[in-house]
């Protein structure tokens, strides 16, 4: 039933968007504006046009796949039928429990930026601590590259044993999650402080708080960044893992709790918020690390 | 009277492990208040060493260096290094790489506006103040090298100490800050120690010229005294019989007597 309202509707889609940009392309052209404004919109559609078609071509695979008698998970049109209200408005309120997913996503982000903040600090201390000593790097850095491993429903046990409340739990989770990445590239950054620093550090005189603040931070910082961003891709990933825990109404638990009652529609959503939020998470860090460093990150 | 610097004895060697290697044998040198004196050599024979135990950065095996009559063995600011990579803070601005020099050295003794005036005055001795809110990597390896110059200047350094400054500049850029660091000589009377590997440019800065020999225990071989007024233009050099005479002699130094032996 739903197929050839489908097939009617998505090839046409397509050309439609193509055409439309071409037309406005071409025609703004003859104006003095034209010249600039031009190039600006052609690397715009040139980076906007493709991601849309892969798009497109892969909701149709998806409905293709899915849309056959006997498929177990659900085809787009079926999703967006079933779970308008949460795509169409991430904000709305319908009850205690019944709210849209900006709601939830913003309540998660509070628990990370808890977790992910203490990781934050706590990994620049310890990865600063760490760097200054070749043994403690040479000793530490195997045991942290083992942990780093370890996903975040691994720590969930131990973290619930060791806290016995599910909300410093859920925190833990998060934090442990991230932390080692942090702790690695700081410490990494501040080994590889060039001698010619330390050289200008010691000509001057600066003593250790200078030297801390004027030429070891700036110097890692390109480092502690990358570890930064490593590690708010990891605290995420984990919300779902710490959520399971604590309920409430993140959207981590939210997911769980779709799992409980069979609404496939509703994670399917629910992983698009936490798949786009992630991505703005990271580009936030990214873009916060290239301010900081003045683009000279990461060379 | 002991000199105003004076290299007394020195000997450096390096352990790697259970390897030794002897890298300075007894080096002695004066350097009088004001002069300019150069030291040349060929790659590898210890100059960088020499000119990093001057300024502290490495602690000698035997001997000592003495400034003023003062035994010198950490590095400080009276001894001003221009580095051969120039080792400017790249996350610092051209203005705030010399201000950090200035505020650390003068934190006490000079006001805020006094410290900015003297970071702005050193950027103009070595005509950078056009880009003092650059970043190093948005200026030229020539500029580089004069903000590092104008670092070390702001310091008041006792003794200047340059590690191959236009080591790795083209030949006009290279030519044009020469001029520049001799004008600025000829005005400030500073104490300068320059290492270098180019026999030209030697002669034409430098009072003295001090060739050492190929390591391993590299020592100094011969002090040459270049006897050429000052200021000094290259041009009328070209053909003064006196520079002439100074570039053969030590033409002849390094590539006759202690040509350089490769391997080793
Ligand atoms: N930290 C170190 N440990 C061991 N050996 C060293 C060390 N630093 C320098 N050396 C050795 O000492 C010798 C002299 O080095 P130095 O850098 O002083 O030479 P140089 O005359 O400055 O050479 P160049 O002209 O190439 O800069 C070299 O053989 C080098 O291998
Ligand atoms: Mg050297």
């Amino acid at each position: 039933m739903t197929m050839p309202a489908l097939k009617a509707e998505t090839p046409a889609v397509a050309p439609a968007r193509l055409t439309a940009d071409v037309v406005k392309l071409s025609a703004p052209k003859p104006g003095f504006v034209g010249a600039r404004l031009m190039p600006a919109l052609k690397s715009a559609a040139a980076r906007i046009i493709p991601p849309l078609v892969t798009l497109t071509l892969l909701l149709v695979v998806w409905q293709l796949l899915c849309n056959r008698p006997g498929a177990t998970l659900p085809p787009p049109t079926k999703i967006w039928s079933e779970a308008y209200d949460l795509i169409i408005d991430p904000f709305f309120v319908a009850g205690p429990q019944d709210i849209g997913l900006g709601w939830r996503v913003l309540t998660s982000l509070q628990r990370v930026a808890i977790g992910y903040g203490l990781a934050g600090i706590i990994g620049i201390i310890l990865g600063t601590l760490i760097g200054q000593s070749m043994w403690a790097m040479r000793g530490l850095d195997p045991i942290f590259q083992v942990l780093r491993t370890i996903s975040p429903l691994a720590w969930l046990p131990i973290s619930l044993a060791a806290f016995r409340d599910s909300q410093p739990s859920a925190i833990f989770v998060i934090f442990i999650t991230s932390v080692w990445p942090i702790i690695i590239n700081t410490a990494v950054g501040i080994r590889n402080i060039p001698q010619d620093y330390r050289n200008v550090a010691a000509v001057l005189r600066l003593n250790h708080l200078e030297f801390f603040w004027k030429i070891m931070i700036p110097s890692a910082a390109p480092y502690i960044f990358t570890g930064l961003r490593i590690g708010i891709g990891l605290s995420w990933l984990a919300i779902v893992a710490a959520e399971m825990l604590t309920g409430g109404v993140g959207i981590g638990f939210f997911i769980w709790d779709a799992w409980n009652s069979s609404r496939i529609p509703d994670i399917v959503v629910a992983l698009a918020y936490i798949g786009l939020v992630g991505f703005v998470l990271d580009r936030i860090v990214a873009a916060i690390g290239n301010l900081a460093t003045h683009g000279t990150a990461a060379n | 009277m002991t000199p105003y610097l004076k290299i007394d004895h020195v000997d450096k060697s390096f352990h790697r492990g259970s390897r030794e290697t002897e890298v300075l044998k007894d080096v002695t040198l004066g350097v009088e208040r004001g002069e300019f004196v150069s030291i040349i050599g060929h790659s590898g024979c210890g100059k960088s060493t020499l000119l990093n135990i001057v300024a502290g950065l490495l602690p000698v095996t035997k001997g000592a260096v003495l400034l003023e009559n003062q035994e010198v063995n950490e590095p400080g600011p009276d001894r001003a290094v221009v580095f051969q990579n120039h080792s400017l803070l790249p996350w610092l601005t051209v203005y705030d790489n010399v201000r950090l020099a200035v505020d650390k050295v003068f934190s006490g003794r000079r006001s805020r506006s006094e410290r900015h005036e003297w970071t702005l005055h050193n950027l103009e001795l070595v005509q950078m103040a056009h880009a003092k809110d650059k970043r190093p990597s948005e200026i030229s390896g020539g500029m580089k090298q004069r903000v590092g110059l104008a670092r070390a200047l702001a310091m008041e350094p006792k003794v200047l100490l340059l590690d191959e400054p236009f080591g790795a500049l083209d030949a006009l850029t290279r030519a044009h800050l020469q001029d520049s660091v001799m004008a600025i000589h000829q005005k400030l009377g500073n104490t300068v120690m320059m290492i270098t590997h180019d026999v030209d440019e030697a002669v034409l800065l430098s009072d003295r010229i001090v060739m050492m020999t190929n390591g391993p225990a590299a020592h100094i071989g011969e002090v040459l005294d270049v006897p050429l007024a000052r200021p000094r233009r290259r041009l009328e050099l070209s053909s003064n019989s006196i520079y002439l005479r100074c570039r053969q002699r030590v033409l002849e130094f390094l590539y006759e007597r202690h040509s350089f032996v490769e391997a080793a």
